[in-house]
């Protein structure tokens, strides 16, 4: 009996132990401007991959996004800003709307886990002239909820889904977030690193 | 019975009733399912239902070398295995630093235009039968059919070819190549031209086509179509043009737009595409270099420097684009994939808005959708 109730006792604890246990926890890729994680290791110049008319619309793009404190950065030779994630939804309809950007075209917005936080990053194109730039925000675990951004683009709709399926994101004023890859009743996020390769679920 | 009849009658409410389309169903390109709300045989709105084919192919490539990604990318867009071989590599190069050898690009812009044509041909197939014609599919198919045999003698393997390597190719290409290539073009024009006599024009097919599902350039910007689907709507944007990358600025040709946006445009702008992609692959093959092909890693393991890239291209469905970040180790922390299948896809309950159920496939064939990428 005594032994049984040992047993049981270790089941338990592997299980309790087993949810939040993280892989140890990834470097922070260099070569974006977050201020907060980017201070571990300072990338040398994050800019260094811009043309000169990259970094003139830069300096154009945080001329439009002044009021969210808007942090210079590089995804390697796209023009880069990261921002605060309640400013987003604000700072998308300036991006879309504002003459000197207009970025009509969401391009791709992904989601991207670094164990202790989340990063979505915005690809955004304009067309005429046809530039592109990203937009860059942190979600930490504790409040991974992002304002949703399809009232500026309807492409963010499926985007933000699937987001929230792989990686548990909550887009706030999404319409709908039922799963949309993955099948109702799925448990877990199988984005995120955690999740195991080789294990599955009965269908 | 009684219910039926009565419903019948010219003030009667109009029924709406659920109809469901796949998952298993021809018309459907693969394992998409969408629910239909039908009034009669109008359709009221659509609910599409994607993920039958979800592998977590993103996942699985945080788990496997970098080498090991390519095969992983031949399964995305499967027709179009080339393609997304290539930008892969690229975005791996770009991370690296790493110089591609002028025969290499030369020989991947080759097969990645004869597989954009490959791909287009199956497309005015299937095109062809959604809308009821049957001819053009066995002309196309075996058009398509040719092609593929070229992709055997170059890499082994008719599709899922894991021919380009990270910094080059696996090897040169047979010795015959260039004069098959250029047998094959003229096959190809042939076979193009014959199925165009048959079908852009013909009555039925015009009918079937034309004014169905047309959307503004506004609409289609917004929901990021990308590819013929947004060329159709009169956007003249090509990443090949916008954003030149390999050897693409070396050649002269042109981007075909539409006018109506209408699905006879998305499939006229493709027959269209045929021939300029001809055109790209005869000036490549006028001016293809010799050298190295070989990747000068070898068959290292690779540990890019940690750092992200975001590069793009034109696949036969629209812009692709691969987000891969690197940690340093010897395996990719993230990759994003940007489908082109799944924006065009999202904007399918536009279109379907207010459509016939019979024009509900055409619509959707005239999509192209690609379920492998669109799953992922």
């Amino acid at each position: 009996m005594a032994a049984d109730e040992e047993n049981v006792e270790e089941t338990q604890t592997e299980e309790s132990t087993a949810s939040p246990k993280k892989p140890a926890a990834a470097p922070a890729p260099a070569g974006h401007g977050t201020a907060g994680h980017g201070a571990e290791q300072p990338p040398a110049d994050p800019l260094a991959a811009l043309t000169a008319a990259g970094r003139e619309l830069l300096d154009v793009y945080l001329e439009v996004l002044d009021e969210f404190d808007p942090q210079a950065g590089a995804l390697d030779d796209i023009p880069q800003v990261s921002i605060e994630k309640q400013h987003v939804l604000r700072a998308c309809q300036l991006i879309k709307e504002d003459p000197r950007i207009a970025a009509k075209m969401l391009l791709c917005l992904s989601c991207v886990d670094y164990t202790e936080y989340f990063q979505v990053v915005y690809i955004l194109q304009s067309l005429e002239p046809e530039r592109t730039l990203a937009l860059r925000i942190d979600v930490p675990y504790s409040d991974a909820s992002v304002p949703s951004v399809t009232p500026v683009w309807r492409a963010a709709n499926w985007y933000e889904r699937e987001a929230h399926d792989l990686f548990g994101v909550d887009f706030d004023g999404h319409s709908d977030l039922t799963p949309l890859i993955l099948y109702e009743g799925f448990e877990g996020f199988p984005g995120r690193r955690e999740f195991p390769f080789n294990e599955y679920q009965e269908f | 019975m009684t219910q039926i009849s009565e419903n019948r009658t010219p003030d009667a409410e109009p029924v709406e009733m659920l109809l469901n389309m796949g998952p298993q169903h021809p018309s459907t390109h693969g394992v998409f399912r969408m629910v239909l709300w039908v009034d009669g045989e109008k359709v009221v709105d659509v609910e599409p239902h994607i993920g039958y084919l979800h592998r977590g192919s993103e996942k699985l490539c945080e788990g496997e070398q970098y080498h090991q990604v390519i095969t992983l990318f031949d399964r995305l867009d499967y027709l179009a295995n080339f393609n997304n071989e290539q930008v892969y590599c690229r975005a791996v190069e770009k991370l690296m630093g790493l110089e591609v050898s002028e025969r290499s690009e030369y020989i991947r812009v080759i097969l990645c235009e004869l597989n954009r044509i490959a791909s287009h041909m199956l497309f005015l197939a299937t095109m062809g039968l959604d809308a009821g014609a049957m001819t053009p599919s066995m002309i196309c198919f075996r058009g398509r059919e040719r092609i593929q045999a070229l992709f055997e003698s170059v890499s082994g393997a008719r599709m899922m070819h894991n021919y380009f390597r990270i910094g080059g190719l696996k090897e040169d290409v047979p010795d015959d190549f260039v004069p098959q290539v250029r047998d094959l073009l003229k096959l190809i024009k042939e076979d193009t031209d014959e199925s165009d006599r048959l079908l852009s024009f013909n009555e039925i097919f015009l009918a079937r086509l034309k004014n169905i599902a047309a959307i503004s350039a506004e609409d289609a910007i917004d929901f990021g179509l990308t590819g013929p689907c947004l060329r159709a709507s009169g956007v003249d944007y090509d990443v090949r043009k916008a954003a030149p990358y390999s050897v693409y600025d070396r050649f002269d040709f042109d981007i075909p737009v539409g006018l109506d946006g209408d699905c006879w445009d998305r499939y006229y702008l493709r027959v269209q595409e045929i021939y300029q992609s001809v055109r790209i692959v005869e000036q490549a093959l006028d001016q293809l270099p010799d050298g190295e092909v070989a990747s000068s890693l070898g068959r290292r393991l690779i540990r890019p420097p940690a750092g992200e890239v975001y590069v793009r291209a034109e696949n036969p469905r629209g812009e692709i684009g691969v987000y891969l970040i690197s940690d340093g180790s010897d395996r990719p922390y993230r990759i994003k994939v940007r489908p082109p299948s799944f924006c065009n896809l999202s904007a399918l309950k536009l279109m379907m808005k207010d459509c016939w159920i019979a024009d509900a496939v055409v619509i959707l064939g005239a999509l192209d959708i690609v379920l492998g990428e669109v799953d992922r």
